[in-house]
Protein backbone atom coordinates (compact mmCIF):
# COMPACT_ATOMS: atom_id res chain seq x y z
CA UNK A 1 0.00 0.00 0.00
CA UNK A 2 3.08 2.34 0.16
CA UNK A 3 1.93 3.42 -3.34
CA UNK A 4 -0.96 5.71 -1.57
CA UNK A 5 0.93 7.58 0.98
CA UNK A 6 3.24 10.48 0.69
CA UNK A 7 6.59 9.12 0.84
CA UNK A 8 8.13 12.86 -0.32
CA UNK A 9 8.77 13.82 4.00
CA UNK A 10 11.30 16.23 3.87
CA UNK A 11 14.71 15.51 5.25
CA UNK A 12 16.06 17.65 7.87
CA UNK A 13 18.71 20.52 7.58
CA UNK A 14 21.32 18.92 9.31
CA UNK A 15 21.89 21.99 11.11
CA UNK A 16 20.01 22.06 14.12
CA UNK A 17 19.84 26.17 14.53
CA UNK A 18 19.58 26.68 10.96
CA UNK A 19 16.79 23.95 10.53
CA UNK A 20 14.29 26.03 13.28
CA UNK A 21 15.12 29.36 11.52
CA UNK A 22 14.13 27.40 8.36
CA UNK A 23 10.88 26.58 10.19
CA UNK A 24 10.51 29.97 11.34
CA UNK A 25 10.44 31.66 8.36
CA UNK A 26 8.05 29.55 6.50
CA UNK A 27 5.40 29.91 9.41
CA UNK A 28 6.37 33.84 8.63
CA UNK A 29 5.88 33.58 5.35
CA UNK A 30 2.54 31.85 5.66
CA UNK A 31 1.82 34.53 8.21
CA UNK A 32 2.41 37.53 6.28
CA UNK A 33 1.57 36.47 2.65
CA UNK A 34 -0.35 33.56 3.14
CA UNK A 35 2.30 31.62 1.20
CA UNK A 36 0.85 27.83 0.55
CA UNK A 37 4.50 26.91 -0.74
CA UNK A 38 5.62 27.44 2.44
CA UNK A 39 2.58 26.00 4.37
CA UNK A 40 2.55 22.76 2.05
CA UNK A 41 6.99 22.15 3.53
CA UNK A 42 5.08 22.55 7.02
CA UNK A 43 2.47 20.28 6.45
CA UNK A 44 5.08 17.53 4.97
CA UNK A 45 7.07 17.93 7.83
CA UNK A 46 4.89 18.18 10.96
CA UNK A 47 1.58 16.45 9.45
CA UNK A 48 2.79 12.53 9.80
CA UNK A 49 4.62 13.87 13.59
CA UNK A 50 0.88 15.14 14.74
CA UNK A 51 -0.75 12.22 13.06
CA UNK A 52 2.03 10.06 14.86
CA UNK A 53 1.26 11.59 18.16
CA UNK A 54 -2.81 11.03 17.83
CA UNK A 55 -2.36 7.56 17.08
CA UNK A 56 -0.07 7.37 20.08
CA UNK A 57 -2.27 9.14 21.87
CA UNK A 58 -4.91 6.34 21.55
CA UNK A 59 -6.71 7.74 17.97
CA UNK A 60 -7.25 5.44 15.19
CA UNK A 61 -5.64 5.99 12.24
CA UNK A 62 -8.71 8.07 10.63
CA UNK A 63 -9.51 10.55 13.70
CA UNK A 64 -5.13 10.55 13.42
CA UNK A 65 -5.67 11.52 9.78
CA UNK A 66 -8.93 13.43 10.75
CA UNK A 67 -6.71 15.71 13.68
CA UNK A 68 -4.14 16.31 11.47
CA UNK A 69 -6.40 18.22 9.18
CA UNK A 70 -7.89 20.19 11.59
CA UNK A 71 -4.78 21.15 13.71
CA UNK A 72 -3.25 22.24 10.12
CA UNK A 73 -5.88 24.13 9.23
CA UNK A 74 -5.76 25.95 12.64
CA UNK A 75 -1.89 26.63 12.16
CA UNK A 76 -2.88 28.03 8.83
CA UNK A 77 -6.14 30.57 10.09
CA UNK A 78 -4.22 31.66 13.10
CA UNK A 79 -0.93 31.84 12.03
CA UNK A 80 -0.32 35.78 12.83
CA UNK A 81 -0.63 34.58 16.43
CA UNK A 82 3.05 32.60 16.07
CA UNK A 83 5.57 34.97 17.64
CA UNK A 84 8.80 33.80 15.98
CA UNK A 85 10.44 35.62 19.14
CA UNK A 86 8.23 33.80 22.04
CA UNK A 87 8.73 30.21 20.80
CA UNK A 88 10.21 27.71 17.96
CA UNK A 89 7.51 26.46 15.56
CA UNK A 90 7.15 23.05 16.70
CA UNK A 91 6.08 24.36 20.09
CA UNK A 92 3.58 26.70 18.71
CA UNK A 93 2.19 23.47 16.29
CA UNK A 94 2.61 21.12 19.90
CA UNK A 95 0.12 23.23 21.62
CA UNK A 96 -2.03 23.27 18.65
CA UNK A 97 -2.05 19.60 18.56
CA UNK A 98 -2.63 18.94 22.37
CA UNK A 99 -5.36 21.56 22.57
CA UNK A 100 -7.13 19.23 19.54
CA UNK A 101 -6.30 16.24 21.66
CA UNK A 102 -7.83 17.40 24.66
CA UNK A 103 -10.51 18.53 22.83
CA UNK A 104 -11.15 15.48 20.37
CA UNK A 105 -9.87 12.29 22.12
CA UNK A 106 -10.14 13.61 26.09
CA UNK A 107 -13.49 16.06 24.94
CA UNK A 108 -12.83 18.25 27.59
CA UNK A 109 -12.82 21.89 26.65
CA UNK A 110 -9.59 23.52 25.48
CA UNK A 111 -10.78 27.14 26.50
CA UNK A 112 -8.66 27.32 29.69
CA UNK A 113 -5.27 26.37 27.39
CA UNK A 114 -6.70 28.86 24.91
CA UNK A 115 -7.14 31.70 27.40
CA UNK A 116 -3.52 31.13 28.52
CA UNK A 117 -2.13 31.55 24.87
CA UNK A 118 -3.89 34.45 23.81
CA UNK A 119 -2.46 35.89 27.32
CA UNK A 120 0.85 34.82 25.79
CA UNK A 121 0.81 35.85 23.28
CA UNK A 122 -1.00 39.54 24.22
CA UNK A 123 1.99 39.75 27.29
CA UNK A 124 5.19 41.95 26.18
CA UNK A 125 7.03 41.05 29.63
CA UNK A 126 9.97 38.78 28.51
CA UNK A 127 13.15 38.11 30.54
CA UNK A 128 16.28 36.85 28.79
CA UNK A 129 15.00 33.33 29.89
CA UNK A 130 11.91 33.67 28.22
CA UNK A 131 14.10 35.20 24.98
CA UNK A 132 16.36 32.49 24.91
CA UNK A 133 13.28 29.74 25.24
CA UNK A 134 12.41 31.20 22.59
CA UNK A 135 14.29 32.62 19.56
CA UNK A 136 17.31 31.44 18.16
CA UNK A 137 17.23 28.23 20.50
CA UNK A 138 14.38 25.85 19.54
CA UNK A 139 17.24 23.58 19.00
CA UNK A 140 18.82 23.99 22.58
CA UNK A 141 15.32 22.18 23.94
CA UNK A 142 16.06 19.86 21.47
CA UNK A 143 19.84 18.86 22.46
CA UNK A 144 18.38 18.84 26.37
CA UNK A 145 15.95 15.97 25.50
CA UNK A 146 18.26 14.04 23.95
CA UNK A 147 20.24 14.38 26.77
CA UNK A 148 18.28 13.91 29.38
CA UNK A 149 18.84 9.95 31.59
CA UNK A 150 16.59 7.71 29.56
CA UNK A 151 13.96 6.84 32.40
CA UNK A 152 13.61 10.38 32.50
CA UNK A 153 12.76 10.76 28.79
CA UNK A 154 10.24 7.98 28.71
CA UNK A 155 8.34 9.97 31.01
CA UNK A 156 8.83 12.88 28.89
CA UNK A 157 7.91 10.81 26.03
CA UNK A 158 4.97 8.57 27.41
CA UNK A 159 3.04 12.26 28.76
CA UNK A 160 3.79 14.13 25.74
CA UNK A 161 4.01 11.59 22.95
CA UNK A 162 1.53 9.19 24.74
CA UNK A 163 -0.61 11.51 26.30
CA UNK A 164 -0.41 9.15 29.71
CA UNK A 165 -2.10 10.56 32.88
CA UNK A 166 0.68 10.15 35.66
CA UNK A 167 -1.18 7.37 37.24
CA UNK A 168 -0.96 5.19 33.94
CA UNK A 169 2.53 6.13 33.40
CA UNK A 170 3.52 4.52 36.71
CA UNK A 171 1.02 1.54 36.16
CA UNK A 172 2.55 0.85 32.86
CA UNK A 173 6.05 1.04 34.05
CA UNK A 174 5.18 -0.65 37.79
CA UNK A 175 6.78 2.73 39.83
CA UNK A 176 4.97 4.44 42.34
CA UNK A 177 3.09 7.62 40.90
CA UNK A 178 5.76 10.00 43.33
CA UNK A 179 8.71 8.32 41.48
CA UNK A 180 6.63 9.28 37.76
CA UNK A 181 6.37 12.68 38.91
CA UNK A 182 9.94 13.00 40.46
CA UNK A 183 11.12 12.21 37.24
CA UNK A 184 9.52 14.64 35.03
CA UNK A 185 10.22 17.08 38.13
CA UNK A 186 13.85 16.57 37.68
CA UNK A 187 13.78 16.58 33.45
CA UNK A 188 12.11 19.54 33.68
CA UNK A 189 14.78 21.14 36.34
CA UNK A 190 17.66 20.26 33.79
CA UNK A 191 15.42 22.08 30.82
CA UNK A 192 15.36 24.92 32.86
CA UNK A 193 18.87 25.27 33.74
CA UNK A 194 19.96 24.67 29.91
CA UNK A 195 17.78 27.41 29.19
CA UNK A 196 18.90 29.79 31.97
CA UNK A 197 22.73 28.97 31.02
CA UNK A 198 21.82 31.03 27.96
CA UNK A 199 19.91 33.57 29.78
CA UNK B 1 0.86 41.54 41.62
CA UNK B 2 3.78 39.46 42.87
CA UNK B 3 2.96 35.88 42.87
CA UNK B 4 5.13 33.74 45.99
CA UNK B 5 3.50 30.53 45.74
CA UNK B 6 3.41 28.93 42.28
CA UNK B 7 2.80 25.57 40.58
CA UNK B 8 4.49 21.96 41.53
CA UNK B 9 7.32 21.66 38.55
CA UNK B 10 5.02 18.00 38.06
CA UNK B 11 1.79 20.06 37.81
CA UNK B 12 3.77 22.54 35.01
CA UNK B 13 4.63 19.38 33.09
CA UNK B 14 1.01 17.73 33.31
CA UNK B 15 -0.73 20.81 31.95
CA UNK B 16 1.67 21.53 29.51
CA UNK B 17 0.55 17.64 28.24
CA UNK B 18 -2.86 18.61 28.28
CA UNK B 19 -3.54 15.96 31.07
CA UNK B 20 -5.48 17.99 33.17
CA UNK B 21 -9.48 17.47 33.64
CA UNK B 22 -11.82 20.72 33.25
CA UNK B 23 -11.45 21.56 36.89
CA UNK B 24 -7.70 21.49 37.62
CA UNK B 25 -7.79 23.17 33.81
CA UNK B 26 -9.91 26.15 35.13
CA UNK B 27 -7.18 26.65 38.27
CA UNK B 28 -3.90 26.48 36.53
CA UNK B 29 -5.18 28.43 33.67
CA UNK B 30 -6.42 31.29 36.23
CA UNK B 31 -3.16 31.38 38.45
CA UNK B 32 -1.22 31.27 34.56
CA UNK B 33 -3.59 34.37 34.16
CA UNK B 34 -2.33 36.38 36.76
CA UNK B 35 1.46 34.82 36.70
CA UNK B 36 3.82 35.95 33.76
CA UNK B 37 6.44 33.78 36.06
CA UNK B 38 4.08 30.33 35.75
CA UNK B 39 3.22 30.79 31.90
CA UNK B 40 6.93 31.05 31.49
CA UNK B 41 7.54 28.34 32.97
CA UNK B 42 4.72 26.65 31.33
CA UNK B 43 6.22 28.13 27.89
CA UNK B 44 9.50 25.68 28.84
CA UNK B 45 7.55 22.82 29.25
CA UNK B 46 5.50 23.30 25.99
CA UNK B 47 8.91 23.60 24.38
CA UNK B 48 10.31 20.15 25.69
CA UNK B 49 6.20 18.77 23.62
CA UNK B 50 7.22 20.96 20.44
CA UNK B 51 10.82 18.90 21.01
CA UNK B 52 9.12 15.68 21.45
CA UNK B 53 7.13 15.63 18.42
CA UNK B 54 10.03 17.14 16.11
CA UNK B 55 12.16 14.14 17.04
CA UNK B 56 9.00 11.57 17.02
CA UNK B 57 9.09 9.38 13.51
CA UNK B 58 5.92 9.91 12.82
CA UNK B 59 3.51 8.29 10.48
CA UNK B 60 2.95 8.48 6.67
CA UNK B 61 -0.43 10.59 5.79
CA UNK B 62 -2.56 8.77 3.08
CA UNK B 63 -1.98 10.10 -0.73
CA UNK B 64 -4.17 13.74 -1.27
CA UNK B 65 -3.66 14.87 2.39
CA UNK B 66 -2.47 18.36 1.68
CA UNK B 67 -4.54 18.40 -1.40
CA UNK B 68 -7.76 17.76 0.88
CA UNK B 69 -6.52 20.19 3.09
CA UNK B 70 -5.47 23.21 0.60
CA UNK B 71 -9.16 23.41 -1.12
CA UNK B 72 -9.76 24.57 2.70
CA UNK B 73 -7.04 27.27 2.49
CA UNK B 74 -8.88 29.73 0.94
CA UNK B 75 -12.51 29.67 3.26
CA UNK B 76 -11.23 32.63 5.58
CA UNK B 77 -13.63 32.01 8.21
CA UNK B 78 -14.81 35.49 9.63
CA UNK B 79 -12.10 37.22 12.10
CA UNK B 80 -11.93 35.85 15.77
CA UNK B 81 -13.35 37.83 18.31
CA UNK B 82 -10.60 39.98 20.14
CA UNK B 83 -9.80 38.64 23.31
CA UNK B 84 -12.46 39.42 25.73
CA UNK B 85 -11.17 42.25 27.96
CA UNK B 86 -10.77 40.93 31.71
CA UNK B 87 -12.78 43.65 33.98
CA UNK B 88 -12.72 43.44 37.29
CA UNK B 89 -10.42 40.65 39.30
CA UNK B 90 -11.56 37.75 37.72
CA UNK B 91 -8.61 36.27 35.20
CA UNK B 92 -9.60 35.46 31.44
CA UNK B 93 -10.12 31.76 31.92
CA UNK B 94 -12.42 32.31 35.27
CA UNK B 95 -14.10 34.87 34.16
CA UNK B 96 -15.96 32.84 30.89
CA UNK B 97 -17.88 30.81 33.76
CA UNK B 98 -18.60 33.09 36.27
CA UNK B 99 -18.89 36.27 34.97
CA UNK B 100 -16.32 39.86 35.41
CA UNK B 101 -17.36 40.29 39.10
CA UNK B 102 -16.19 37.78 41.95
CA UNK B 103 -18.71 39.04 44.96
CA UNK B 104 -21.50 39.32 41.97
CA UNK B 105 -21.58 34.75 41.92
CA UNK B 106 -25.01 33.18 43.65
CA UNK B 107 -22.73 32.60 46.88
CA UNK B 108 -24.39 30.70 49.32
CA UNK B 109 -23.63 30.48 52.90
CA UNK B 110 -22.88 26.89 54.86
CA UNK B 111 -21.96 27.78 57.86
CA UNK B 112 -21.68 31.67 59.34
CA UNK B 113 -18.50 33.33 57.81
CA UNK B 114 -18.14 30.77 55.16
CA UNK B 115 -19.89 31.55 51.37
CA UNK B 116 -19.40 28.56 48.66
CA UNK B 117 -20.02 28.49 45.20
CA UNK B 118 -20.23 25.34 43.20
CA UNK B 119 -19.53 26.00 39.21
CA UNK B 120 -21.07 23.36 37.26
CA UNK B 121 -18.37 22.04 34.84
CA UNK B 122 -18.93 18.62 32.63
CA UNK B 123 -15.80 16.85 35.08
CA UNK B 124 -16.65 13.40 36.60
CA UNK B 125 -13.38 13.20 38.61
CA UNK B 126 -13.10 16.58 40.22
CA UNK B 127 -15.12 19.56 41.46
CA UNK B 128 -14.57 23.07 41.09
CA UNK B 129 -15.98 25.66 43.65
CA UNK B 130 -15.18 29.24 44.94
CA UNK B 131 -14.86 30.02 49.24
CA UNK B 132 -15.69 33.14 50.40
CA UNK B 133 -14.24 33.15 54.22
CA UNK B 134 -14.24 35.78 56.69
CA UNK B 135 -11.29 37.34 58.18
CA UNK B 136 -10.18 35.97 61.31
CA UNK B 137 -12.07 32.65 60.50
CA UNK B 138 -10.54 28.94 60.30
CA UNK B 139 -11.09 26.80 56.59
CA UNK B 140 -12.27 23.65 58.60
CA UNK B 141 -9.30 21.20 59.04
CA UNK B 142 -8.75 18.60 56.67
CA UNK B 143 -6.61 15.95 55.12
CA UNK B 144 -7.19 15.80 51.31
CA UNK B 145 -8.62 12.78 49.58
CA UNK B 146 -7.01 13.63 46.52
CA UNK B 147 -4.80 16.32 44.76
CA UNK B 148 -6.25 19.45 45.28
CA UNK B 149 -5.56 23.08 44.15
CA UNK B 150 -6.69 26.80 45.57
CA UNK B 151 -6.36 29.81 43.84
CA UNK B 152 -6.15 33.10 46.06
CA UNK B 153 -8.55 35.20 43.75
CA UNK B 154 -8.67 37.87 46.40
CA UNK B 155 -7.62 38.34 50.38
CA UNK B 156 -5.58 36.06 52.09
CA UNK B 157 -4.56 33.12 54.28
CA UNK B 158 -1.87 31.71 56.00
CA UNK B 159 -1.18 28.12 57.21
CA UNK B 160 2.26 25.78 57.51
CA UNK B 161 3.17 26.54 54.20
CA UNK B 162 3.35 29.97 54.71
CA UNK B 163 0.74 33.46 52.97
CA UNK B 164 -1.06 33.00 50.36
CA UNK B 165 -2.32 36.04 48.79
CA UNK B 166 -3.88 37.17 45.23
CA UNK B 167 -2.66 34.85 42.37
CA UNK B 168 -0.94 32.68 44.33
CA UNK B 169 -1.64 29.07 44.13
CA UNK B 170 -1.49 26.18 46.53
CA UNK B 171 -0.53 23.09 44.77
CA UNK B 172 -0.75 20.45 47.59
CA UNK B 173 -1.12 16.34 47.20
CA UNK B 174 -3.24 14.07 48.98
CA UNK B 175 -0.76 13.84 51.95
CA UNK B 176 -1.26 17.26 53.18
CA UNK B 177 -2.71 18.07 56.38
CA UNK B 178 -3.06 22.10 56.44
CA UNK B 179 -5.74 24.86 58.40
CA UNK B 180 -5.44 28.21 56.25
CA UNK B 181 -6.64 31.13 58.75
CA UNK B 182 -7.75 33.96 56.56
CA UNK B 183 -5.59 36.87 57.35
CA UNK B 184 -6.78 39.82 55.31
CA UNK B 185 -9.29 42.70 56.43
CA UNK B 186 -11.66 41.40 53.56
CA UNK B 187 -13.03 38.39 53.03
CA UNK B 188 -10.44 35.43 51.61
CA UNK B 189 -11.75 34.55 48.23
CA UNK B 190 -10.44 31.15 46.60
CA UNK B 191 -11.42 28.98 43.50
CA UNK B 192 -10.51 25.13 44.43
CA UNK B 193 -10.29 22.61 42.41
CA UNK B 194 -10.71 19.01 44.48
CA UNK B 195 -10.06 15.47 42.91
CA UNK B 196 -12.32 13.58 45.92
CA UNK B 197 -14.61 15.23 48.39
CA UNK B 198 -12.64 16.48 50.75
CA UNK B 199 -12.51 14.66 53.96
CA UNK B 200 -12.51 16.25 57.16
CA UNK B 201 -11.19 15.49 60.25
CA UNK B 202 -12.99 16.96 63.30
CA UNK B 203 -16.39 14.68 63.74
CA UNK B 204 -18.28 18.25 63.58
CA UNK B 205 -17.10 18.79 60.22
CA UNK B 206 -17.43 14.62 59.15
CA UNK B 207 -21.46 15.55 60.46
CA UNK B 208 -21.03 18.56 58.07
CA UNK B 209 -19.86 17.50 55.02
CA UNK B 210 -22.80 15.74 53.59
CA UNK B 211 -24.27 19.41 54.29
CA UNK B 212 -22.14 21.32 53.16
CA UNK B 213 -20.74 19.42 50.50
CA UNK B 214 -16.90 19.97 50.25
Amino acid sequence: MLSVLRTDMPIENPDPAADQDYLKALMVEVATSRDKASFEILFDRFGPRIKGMMEKSGASSDLAEDLVQDVMLTVWRKAELYRPDKGAVSTWIYTVARNARIDRLRRLPAQPYIDVETLMVASEDESPEAEAIGSQQGDLVRSALEKLPSEQRQVVEMAFAEYKPHSEIARDLDLPIGTVKSRLRLAYRKLREELEDLG
Amino acid sequence: MTVHHHLDDASIMRYASGDFDEAFAVVVASHLAMCPEGREAVRAAESLGGAVLEASEGTPLSAGAFDRLSRMLDVEPEAPPPPEPVSGDVPLPLSRLIGDNLHDVPWRTIVPGMQRHRIDIASTTSSLYMLKVAPGKKMPEHGHGGAEMTLILEGSYSDVFGRFAAGDIADLDEHVEHEPIVDSDVDCICLIASEHPTRFKGLISRILQPFIGI
